[in-house]
């Protein structure tokens, strides 16, 4: 085990890590200490921001998990991150408590408003935040773990389990459109208060979630990291690449996928759950099918089977889709479409496989000579 | 005999299997029986089941008829492909399939004889005693000197070395063998005669080949299949010089 963790920690995630960690220090730090005129000053607005990218950094790790490591391409990852969301968002509505518009002490405004007297069954205990961060992982989870099970358990693959998890996030998402569903409808969960009695608006209770979605995005990425070197990590790129090469070596090539995929749902739900209370909001478009893609395109970006990559390519889509969509609103779509295509083209590999393929030719040349060239090595990992 | 006595005595027993993709058979109440420690060759031209024979008797296909045997006693029609494979049962495939981005080691590393279980794989390392056993099928195998490099990175002879290397790692009773020879080389081809019959000492062994100069090389019974059933079974010259052969083989 420590081994393993020993092994997990090259200097490259070394680097990641440490590069994680100033940037949880310093966004915050620069937020609350320098005045607001000084040049170094990072609005509240930008801390927000950047916190956002974070959990999309996460969410994405959880599709290169499953994705790039296994080969299962979900489509449908979004609706686990959404989950994580609306469990978050339910604990936030019940911290409202009697500041709501119409002030009642137990029901949300919109059970209120639609004339309801008492909170529906699935709603206890979202008043307790122990309860709601276990609700993060268990509800996407167990999600996951029966949509997995059946689905795998067929030997439903490739284009068809894309195309069966692009209909769970659209199912989800009607379903939670409709009112009676009792999660706030269209509208969905807003005008939060606070969270452990902190005030959401105030800068400091921002930059705990920043530290927060740091830590988290850090975790993700050392489990995944020691999952992908271990023993099982080996078993699960065997399946990427000759999945019936693994079976018939005696693997139940079905438990594995529902392992990893319940996993990787749980890591989205964590985002989801962090990337509500910075963005103040959770509603039914968090399911959209769009979503879920656009995510795969991030992993796509930065390299899929790399875990750097995902984090990466998180933080730079999403960095171009703030900038395009203030300057470029319509240009937006068009701008990722033709972002896609282009790196299905030139970056099969994405940023971090490119740069590793220029790396390895200039330290080839430098060793010029001596050694045959090897063919550049696709390797994951 | 009787069949009981035929399946009580043998490694593995087919009696009447039938298999149908849409109405055409292409195992027609196939019925032949391998003693332990044999090692067998099968042959057949194209399309004569051969590779649908290993899909039934390693769980990828289901028969529609009949019964398989194993070890004189497990039936193995009830069974999926990771249980037939915990029994004993290796499988290498027709193209050759191996873990592409994982080295050579890391290929026998995978296959060894261990649990295979989720959480009992999670946190394994490589015992000693296993790297003695990687060593020894490296040598086998032969491909000592190639640990280190990725499997991507062999020869297509390599490939089928390292994937049959990868059989012996899991130490089955029962070889299935389709094609090992294809798309080798002439030295290739005769060392990979000789790498089986090394194995057969070990093992039993059921090979599947259309070069006719590797199955006369391996010296065993043969059992020739033609549209999904036993045409001839004996020694490499008995069925060279049975009528009906010849009219499958040559009447083309
Ligand atoms: N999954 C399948 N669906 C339909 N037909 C199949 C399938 N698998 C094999 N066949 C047919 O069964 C026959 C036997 O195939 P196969 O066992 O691969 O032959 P061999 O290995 O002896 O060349 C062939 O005619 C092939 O087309
Ligand atoms: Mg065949």
């Amino acid at each position: 085990m420590s081994g393993l963790l020993m092994r997990s920690l090259d200097r490259y995630a070394v680097a990641f890590f440490v590069l994680l960690a100033a940037v949880a220090i310093l966004v915050p730090l620069a937020n609350l200490t320098l005045p607001a005129g000084h040049p170094l000053h990072v609005s509240t607005y930008a801390v927000a921001l950047v916190g956002k990218y974070l959990c999309y950094a996460l969410l994405a790790l959880s599709v290169d998990l499953i994705w790039g490591y296994v080969g299962i391409l979900s489509l449908g990852h979004g609706a686990f991150f959404a989950l994580g969301g609306y469990a978050m968002g339910m604990y936030l509505m019940r911290q409202i408590g009697t500041r709501g518009v119409y002030g009642h002490p137990e029901l949300p405004d919109f059970m209120v408003f639609l004339d309801w007297k008492e909170l529906p069954w699935f709603w206890h205990g979202f008043d307790q935040f122990w309860f709601a961060m276990i609700m993060v992982v268990v509800v996407p989870g167990l999600l996951a773990f029966v949509f997995g099970w059946f689905a795998f358990r067929s030997r439903v693959t490739g284009v068809y389990l894309s195309i069966i998890t692009q209909a769970l996030t659209f199912a989800l998402m009607l379903a939670f459109f409709r009112n009676n569903m009792g999660f706030g409808g269209n509208n969905g969960l807003t005008d939060f208060k606070d969270i452990l009695g902190f005030n959401l608006q105030a800068g400091t209770t921002r930059a705990g979630l920043f530290i927060a979605s740091a830590i988290a995005l850090g975790l993700g990425f050392l489990i995944c990291r020691m999952l992908v070197r271990s023993r099982i990590g080996q078993v699960l790129i065997a399946i990427r690449d000759a999945e019936s090469r693994t079976r018939f070596l005696g693997y139940r090539v079905e438990a594995y996928k529902v392992f990893v995929f319940t996993l990787s749902a749980a890591m989205a739900g964590v985002a989801g759950a962090l990337y509500v209370p910075q963005v103040g909001i959770i509603n039914p478009s968090e399911f959209a099918p769009a979503n879920s893609i656009e995510v795969v395109i991030w992993v796509a970006v930065g390299g899929r089977g790399t875990l750097f990559g995902p984090v990466i390519g998180a933080v730079l889509v999403n960095y171009a889709k703030t900038y395009f969509t203030g300057a470029l609103p319509d240009a937006w779509l068009f701008a990722l479409g033709g972002l896609f295509v282009f790196v299905t083209l030139f970056l099969p590999q994405g940023i971090v496989g490119a740069v590793r393929q220029g790396w390895g030719k200039v330290s080839r040349r430098k060793r010029s000579g001596d050694e045959p060239a090897k063919p550049a090595s696709q390797a994951a990992e | 005999m009787t069949s009981e006595q035929l399946a009580a005595g043998s490694i593995l027993y087919l009696d009447n299997v039938t298999v149908s993709f849409d109405g055409f058979k292409a195992l027609n109440n196939l019925s032949f029986v391998v003693a332990p420690g044999e090692m067998r060759a099968i042959i057949g031209p194209n399309g004569a089941g051969k590779t649908t024979m290993m899909d039934v008797v390693t769980g990828k296909t289901r028969p529609d008829e009949g019964d398989i045997l194993f070890a004189g006693h497990t039936d193995l029609t009830k069974l999926d492909e990771a249980d037939i494979a915990e029994l004993g049962i290796g499988r290498k495939f027709q193209k050759p399939t191996v873990f592409e981005s994982h080295t050579v080691r890391g290929n026998l590393e995978l296959a060894l004889k261990t649990d295979r279980r989720v959480f009992n794989v999670l946190f394994g390392a490589t015992r000693a005693d296993e790297a003695e056993r990687i060593d020894e099928i490296l040598e086998t195998i032969r491909l000592k000197d190639r640990r280190a490099s990725l499997a991507a990175n062999l020869s297509h002879g390599q490939k089928q070395w390292l994937e049959i290397g990868m059989l012996l790692a899991q130490e089955p009773k029962l070889l299935l063998v389709d094609e090992p020879a294809a798309g080798m080389t002439d030295a290739e081809t005769a060392e990979t005669a000789v790498l089986l019959r090394e194995i057969a000492k070990e093992q039993s062994v059921v090979v599947v080949e259309h070069d006719m100069t590797f199955v006369r090389d391996l010296g065993v019974k043969v059992t020739v299949l033609h549209e999904g059933h036993v045409l001839a079974e004996g020694s490499m010259d008995d069925v060279s010089n049975d009528d009906k052969v010849i009219e499958v083989y040559l009447g083309r």
